[in-house]
């Protein structure tokens, strides 16, 4: 991970893209799935876009699969930009 | 809640811009006030007489070199237009070749040349585009297809299965982003003077109800709307311009 990035941050970063999709902030907790969210497979792509253009982390096709809450993905990216 | 505001920040890519329909789409999204890339695959001074048109005018435009049925080439055509105007939210796939036959005697070579360039290019820039697109919330992707697919036109099987292909693509990309405020949607031109076209309607012109060929500009005409801020609505659809062709 980049020195000048926490995984505190990666999880604040995280939690508010997907809010823009339409979720309301305090709703999405890492243990809300996406399927109560609303979050589809468009908004994971855009979601994969914006952690690739800021931390550099790429989010394959198959990991989508495997992401099913919000906090998957957080694991996910901070894992990755490690 | 209206979808057609003011288009941010970005700018257009037309591939296969260097002449022709291209050319016209260029100069009328660029007479918008957007900046534009020239796509090009050999005619690179063909494109930059395009850009410098444009410029003329008022505008702002650059010859962008690449052969858009080689994936690597759309990689770099959007990185080098990204560098110098930033998104791009409008995207015309244009570019378009044939090499007509019977089907019988179609090679595997002509076959795969024309579904690269008609239809895998297509694909494969409209990919490019969509992540950005979907970021801004704006996107408006418009391809060229043609009346050969949707109808016949012996010796163009290969041709007519881009084209034909390239509207289905059309309609289902439509449908994935279109709450996005993108909208993809496809314009089919009938018989129009351009070198590409040079041979194939001769036989067609008694059947078109306006007794004429089109003019690039007329098909440049549509694509304008379909690129600008009031067609947030349309998606998914074919805009035949045929002068009736079709009817």
């Amino acid at each position: 991970m980049s020195p000048t990035v926490t995984a505190e941050q990666i999880e604040a970063r995280v939690r508010d893209a997907i809010s823009t999709f339409g979720p309301e902030p305090d709703e999405v907790t890492r243990d809300a799935t996406f399927e109560a969210l609303d979050i589809d497979s468009l908004d994971l792509v855009e979601l994969a876009q914006i952690v690739e253009e800021e931390y550099g982390v790429r989010i394959e096709p198959a990991d989508m699969k495997d992401m099913k809450t919000v906090g998957d993905a957080i694991d996910l990216v901070a894992a990755r930009a490690s | 809640m209206s979808g057609n505001g003011a288009m941010p920040e970005g700018c257009a890519l037309v591939t296969g811009a260097s002449r022709g329909i291209g050319e016209a789409i260029a100069k009328v999204i660029a007479a918008d006030g957007i900046a534009v890339g020239i796509n090009y695959r050999a005619d690179r001074e063909g494109a930059e007489r395009v850009a410098a048109e444009i410029e003329a005018a008022g505008g702002t435009a650059v010859a962008v070199g690449g052969d858009v049925s080689e994936p690597g080439a759309v990689e770099k055509v959007f990185d080098e237009l990204e560098e110098r105007y930033g998104s791009v939210l409008i995207l015309v796939n244009n570019a378009g070749t044939r090499a007509d036959n019977l089907s019988a005697q179609i090679g595997d070579e002509d076959w795969d040349h024309v579904i690269d360039t008609n239809l895998s290019g297509p694909f494969r820039a409209t990919r490019r585009a969509l992540p950005k697109m979907m970021r801004a919330r704006y996107g408006r992707v418009v391809n060229i297809a043609s009346i050969v697919g949707p109808r016949a036109n012996a010796g163009q099987a290969n041709y007519a299965a881009s084209k034909a292909g390239l509207i289905g693509f059309t309609k289902t990309v439509a449908a994935e982003v279109a709450r996005r405020n993108i909208t993809v949607n496809a314009v089919a031109p009938g018989l129009v003077e351009t070198e590409l076209s040079e041979g194939v309607g001769d036989h067609l012109l008694e059947h078109v109800p306006a007794r004429r060929a089109g003019t690039p500009e007329e098909v440049a005409a549509c694509v304008r709307f379909l690129a600008s801020p009031e067609a947030a609505y349309v998606t998914g659809t074919t805009l035949t311009v045929d002068g009736g062709l079709s009817a």
